[in-house]
């Protein structure tokens, strides 16, 4: 079986999903007889050709052209079809990133073939592969497999795997291949413009040990000054999931979450938030998990540490009088 | 300015869920309109307030998802169209694609929205498949629309706070990142109008779709926790105290 990583980088800069992605080739190869090759794109990208090279990959294909500088959708797909057309690999694996849900799937259709994304994990049985997925916003995990013809294309979910476990090359460098792709400016129908971020925020909550995070639980803005206690008596930065934010009732900086900010604190404290994938992929690293949610099947308690089932209105006073006194 | 908006009924968001195979059952629970596609359905009511033209709610699914297409057309989209199929969950996602696309083909439209995921199936999939089978551009997770002369200037968002705005011809497809809006709610007189606003029913047979699964759900099951969790119970003052207790002197983060 040949496995083809198609990595990613912007302006020169991984995405380190990538290598994430790289050690799930490393294990799915491991536990059957496969090759992986990881593939570079973009323009003047030859050096971080050079540095997957070092890594356990049989080669490093090189796709580069003059149209392939600034991502689109319509050229990545154009270029990536004929290198797989020509590499012929059985599986490709991506990061799941917003640039591969924004081009994947095109790719893989335009090749009549399918694609399962955001996979957690995989298994090997009896030779068959089996790539894991969640649904239901995390509340239930699903086994799928391909039915159809090789190519299959998958991408996995940040955090996935752990890219400090990426194996280097045994024996120093693999080859770097460069491939070359024919992609014409008429077929790029959307234009990419400037890059930017939205005013700085003043809130840098990566740096924050600890934070306390509110969900849809909270039900209304006039209640998050409860939670705003729990902080303040903690010495915590205020936090949210997605759905808060989206109503406007915290800045956008303050979300964590694909979409948002990813933090890896001492403490995180989740109240009122279910644990849909997108946010605990922003907050899983974090070193302590704490949830109080008043439904005990809520995804969160998967990856909590302490958990509480109950109402946080009734939790946020009573934890807030009892961190005073702790203090005190 | 005609759009097509794709909406998927899923399974309300507290709704107690029952696996049944690969899928879950779907009796004795309530179910809602994709929270992602409501911000879809908004966008497109605004740029018909913008623009003028009409919007078309589409909805794939069993007889329920007319509830959801009347929602729509309550809140102000135009007409609607019934994909109707029972065996929808079966689908991967490019069969369901290329049911919605052939439905598509036969419209006259200017711009097809899809949200972002759905909170069911969460293949997140559908709006770039349709693009790639009606051979249309398309561009993901938008946060701003503007229209003019006749192409589209967008607000794209990219992962840890950055953005990117891009230029993208019409027609086109479009992923809608949610909280682009405030989406409204549906008023008494647009329930009103919505009862003689028209739903076209179709069929996966009537489109002369045959559709080979390139994938395959074998089960759903609840995950196995990767971690131990220690419940702390009793009332809320005795839990509150066991957990800055825990945090205090097991953990030591406080």
């Amino acid at each position: 079986m040949k496995i083809l990583v198609i990595a990613e980088q912007r302006q020169g800069k991984w995405n380190n999903s990538s290598f994430e992605t790289l050690v799930a080739a490393q294990q799915i190869a491991s536990a059957g007889s496969a090759t992986v090759s990881a593939l570079v794109i973009g323009k003047g990208v030859a050096v971080l050709a050079g540095e997957l090279a070092s890594k356990n990959v049989a080669e490093v294909l090189l796709v580069e052209h003059d149209l392939l500088d600034a991502y689109t959708p319509d050229g990545y797909c154009a270029a990536l079809k004929q290198v797989i057309e020509s590499a012929k690999p059985d599986l490709v694996l991506f990061p799941h990133t917003y640039q591969v849900r924004d081009f994947a799937p095109k790719l893989a259709a335009m090749l009549g073939k399918g694609m399962v994304g955001d996979c957690v994990g995989f298994r090997s049985e009896g030779g068959k592969l089996i790539f894991v997925r969640q649904m239901f916003q995390g509340k239930t995990a699903a086994d799928v497999t391909f039915t159809g013809a090789v190519p299959w294309f998958v991408s996995f979910q940040s955090g996935a795997f752990r890219a400090d476990q990426l194996a280097a090359h045994p024996n120093g460098k693999a080859p770097v291949n460069a491939v070359s792709v024919n992609v014409n400016a008429a077929d790029i129908r959307t234009k990419p413009l400037e890059l930017f971020k939205e005013a700085k925020s003043a809130v840098d909550l990566t740096q924050a040990p600890l934070i306390v995070a509110i969900g849809r639980g909270i039900k209304a803005p006039e209640n998050i000054a409860q939670a705003e206690a729990v902080a303040k008596a903690m010495g915590a930065e205020l936090a949210a999931s997605r759905p808060i934010c989206d109503e406007g009732w915290l800045p956008m900086e303050r979300q964590i979450g694909s979409s948002g900010q990813t933090v890896a604190p001492k403490l995180y404290l989740a109240l009122g938030i279910s644990g849909a994938i997108q946010h605990v992929v922003g907050m899983k690293g974090a070193r302590t998990i704490v949830a109080v949610n008043k439904d005990q099947n809520a995804p969160i308690f998967e990856i909590a540490d302490y958990g509480i089932v109950a109402d946080i209105f009734e939790i946020m006073p009573a934890l807030t009088e009892e961190l005073q006194k702790a203090k005190g | 300015m005609n759009i097509l908006v794709c909406i998927k009924q899923v399974p309300a968001k507290d709704a107690p869920l029952a696996i049944a195979g690969n899928w879950i059952k779907e009796s004795d629970i309530g179910f809602e309109m994709n929270e992602p596609d409501s911000y879809a359905l908004e966008e497109a009511l605004r740029l018909k307030e913008k623009h003028g033209g009409e919007v078309i709610a589409l909805s794939l699914g069993p007889e329920r998802v007319k509830q959801t297409i009347k929602e729509a057309l309550a809140k102000g989209a135009d007409r609607g169209i019934h994909i109707a199929d029972d065996n929808f969950a079966q689908l991967d996602p490019l069969g369901t694609a290329k049911v919605i696309a052939a439905a598509i083909a036969g419209q006259k439209v200017d711009l097809v929205l899809t949200g972002l995921q759905s909170d069911d199936h969460g293949f997140g999939q559908t709006g770039v498949l349709l693009a790639a089978l009606l051979n249309l551009p398309h561009a993901t997770l938008i946060m701003q629309i503007d229209v003019q002369d006749g192409k589209m200037k967008l607000k794209r968002e990219l992962e840890a706070g950055w953005f990117q705005w891009i230029e993208c011809p019409l027609p086109a497809v479009l992923t809608i990142q949610s909280g682009i809006n405030k989406v409204r709610y549906a008023t008494l007189k647009g329930i009103m109008a919505a009862k003689k606003k028209e739903i076209a029913a179709l069929t996966r047979e009537a489109l002369g779709v045959t559709v080979e699964p390139t994938q395959k759900i074998e089960k759903i099951y609840v995950p196995t926790k990767t971690k131990k969790t220690e419940f702390l119970t009793g009332t809320p003052k005795e839990a509150a105290a066991k957990l800055v207790e825990k945090l205090k002197f097991e953990a030591r983060v406080i």
